[in-house]
């Protein structure tokens, strides 16, 4: 009703904001649409040159500065027009430690993403159904998530030290180690288990089990809304046909949380990829954990060295970009099927 | 029909069957869930609470009885000392480690990061879900794609270009920084929640009489109050938490340290007690505890809708 009432001059009404954009303008509304794209352009501008100038900007000078020999020291003299060559590319590509840093990055990211879902996916599923103090759980479930990453750390770093920690300290007493276990500082440990020895990354898992822990409130807020909007009638009804509480979640609850959790993956994936704050504070790179970042960081920041920096980040970036066009490349031609 | 008549024909021997199948695989899965729930939900709420737990009763114990005791989980009242957080909180001219002058400072960038966000990004996102205008699409994918943006790419240029204009080392650099890579996603949430919002309202005004900006201010804006408010908490939050940056812009100024950063740097140094440095966790941790139990509601709803995809 309020729509006709609008427009007095008898145009059609102003576009809804679901429309899409480029509807064919009519005669009459050409003024009215010239004057809000100048509104929409007028209040968006602020932002776009923020961005534009802090954003897009510095990643094209990336681009170029990854091409240049620029060092912090003779930073004054570099401008666009340099000399370019592909020098910084072709010492990361053939120096063994950036193709086992990439290795250490991926299997990083796919067990810390793999295992920060699943915890979640087990914490939605146990906050499920309502209790005394749920929403106390709740809120406290994502303590870690949004709990400053220096403090967390520092606290992580403390309590699995080898000297004082109490982890090491029960862990003596309660399971029986032998000798503390350097969590954050040993590359790898042999473990026997029923007479089998393998040889355990030790310091990497612990980043794994630190990014896990932190992330997985993230996934459980995502899985407990998606839950929550879950349909209660289709598992009702399988109930009734005689389902048993895994077949109800393998076959009802499951297949609804799978674009939930593809998204997350996406999401998670992408983050864990880049992360530098949780293993630069835990590790510093050290002890088989030395990520790509951190080697950026060190690149940039220890040895002054700025093309080897953007050149390490861009390749960073197109790796991640690869994958991800990748994965939803394949996500949508399953959609397709489906 | 001839189902009907089947259940019609079953129905006598139904009352026998539930008897003979007490044991059944379903009786058997539900009992065990039932345990495994709890035990699961003991086990998170010890995950997630007895790290923050254990940083309290470190900052409150005395350093030579936690080094002497290292597995001790709880301290008599009587034993609480509080010298950790006087040491933590004193300047560095008094023999502290002047974590007042480092929240200070993460104050100031925090509170500042918010208000200028929020001024950039209000009309930008009523600009982007409510008006028509050439680029709307691509701006909102350009904003989508900043915020998934590896920020450690970013990195690189921004402190080369900071060193070079001389901005390093200010906090107006990192005030900078911060709001530029925020107010992506700041705009993302709000739209979201601008979308939400009936047209109808503004059209209304708008007969009335009412200009652009006059709907802005006195329709949209107190509709869009709750988001905008959980925009507000979670843009300080990063702001807050923030060290990358921090860590790359101020490290050699020790009087402009954000409190991560100042955690994080003498963290390293084996000076200083590990319980002041507790101490000082929990004030870094603090104003972000508070925060989100205040407004745990309205913040899970604010990150969800930052991140769904819209």
């Amino acid at each position: 009703m309020s729509q006709q009432l609008t427009d007095v001059s008898g145009a059609p009404p102003p576009p809804l904001p679901d429309q899409p954009a480029g509807r064919p303008t009519r005669r009459g509304s050409g003024r009215r649409a010239r004057a809000e794209a100048r509104a929409g352009l007028t209040l968006i501008s602020p932002t776009l040159v923020i961005v534009v100038v802090m954003v897009v900007l510095p990643i094209l000078w990336t681009v170029s500065l990854a091409f240049q020999n620029i060092r912090l020291l003779n930073i004054s003299t570099a401008g666009v027009f340099g000399s370019y060559s592909f020098d910084n590319f072709e010492g990361i590509l053939t120096s063994g430690g950036f193709w086992v840093s990439l290795r250490t990055t991926l299997i990083y990211s796919v067990l810390g993403t793999a295992s920060a879902i699943g915890l979640g996916l087990v914490a939605a599923l146990a906050l499920r159904s309502a209790f005394r103090g749920r929403t106390f759980v709740r809120a406290a479930m994502l303590l870690p998530y949004v709990a400053p990453v220096v403090a967390v750390t520092y606290v992580w770093t403390t309590m699995l030290s080898p000297q004082f920690g109490v982890v090491n300290y029960w862990g003596e007493r309660l399971l029986g180690w032998d000798n503390p276990i350097a969590f954050l500082s040993q590359r790898s440990d042999q473990v026997s288990l029923f007479g089998i020895s393998v040889s355990l990354p030790t310091a990497l898992l612990t980043v794994i089990a630190f990014e896990a822990w932190r992330s997985f409130p993230f996934a459980f807020l995502f899985l407990t809304a998606r839950l929550a909007a879950a349909p209660e009638t289709l598992e009702e009804a399988a109930r009734v046909d005689g389902a048993t509480p895994t077949q109800r979640f393998r076959y009802i609850v499951l297949p609804q949380l799978l674009p939930t959790i593809a998204v997350l993956s996406v999401l998670r994936f992408i983050w864990t990829f880049n992360s530098f704050d949780d293993i630069y504070l835990l590790t510093g790179g050290g002890a088989g954990t030395d990520v790509i970042s951190v080697r950026v960081f060190n690149a940039l920041v220890a040895r002054g060295d700025i093309g080897a920096a953007s050149a390490q980040a861009l390749v960073l970036a197109v790796i991640l970009a690869g994958m991800v066009v990748l994965y939803l490349k394949r996500f949508a031609r399953q959609e397709e099927q489906a | 029909m001839t189902a009907a008549t089947d259940v019609d024909r079953q129905a006598p021997s139904t009352p026998t069957r539930p008897v003979a199948r007490t044991w059944s695989r379903d009786a058997v899965e539900t009992q065990v869930f039932r345990v495994l729930r709890r035990v699961v939900i003991a086990f998170l709420l010890v995950i997630t609470l007895f790290p923050f737990y254990y940083m309290v009763l470190l900052s409150l114990r005395p350093l030579n009885e936690v080094v002497q005791d290292p597995g001790a989980l709880w301290v008599g009242p009587s034993e609480v000392i509080l010298d950790s957080y006087d040491s933590v909180l004193a300047g560095a001219d008094e023999g502290g480690q002047g974590f007042l002058q480092f929240m200070r400072n993460s104050g100031v960038v925090a509170f500042s990061t918010v208000a200028l966000t929020l001024l950039v990004a209000i009309p930008g996102a009523y600009a982007v879900s409510r008006l028509q205008f050439f680029g709307r699409r691509q701006i909102s994918g350009l904003f989508l794609a900043v915020y998934l943006f590896p920020s450690i790419l970013l990195a690189v240029p921004l402190f080369v270009f900071f060193t070079r204009i001389g901005l390093r080392g200010s906090l107006v650099g990192l005030l900078i920084v911060y709001v530029s890579q925020i107010v992506a996603v700041s705009i993302y949430m709000l739209r979201n929640y601008f979308d939400t919002i009936p047209v109808s309202l503004e059209e209304a005004a708008a007969i009335d009489g009412c200009s652009r900006i006059g709907i802005m201010r006195r329709i949209s804006l107190p509709l869009a109050l709750p988001a905008i408010m959980a925009n507000a908490l979670f843009v300080f939050m990063i702001a807050w938490n923030e060290f990358l940056f921090a860590l790359l812009f101020l490290v050699e100024e020790r009087s402009r340290w954000t409190v991560s950063l100042g955690l994080s740097q003498l963290a390293g140094s084996i000076e200083i007690p590990t319980t002041v440095l507790m101490a000082g966790s929990v004030f870094v941790t603090l104003p972000i505890i508070i925060i989100f139990f205040a407004s745990e509601r309205l913040l899970t709803e604010g990150l969800t809708a930052g991140a769904e995809k819209g």
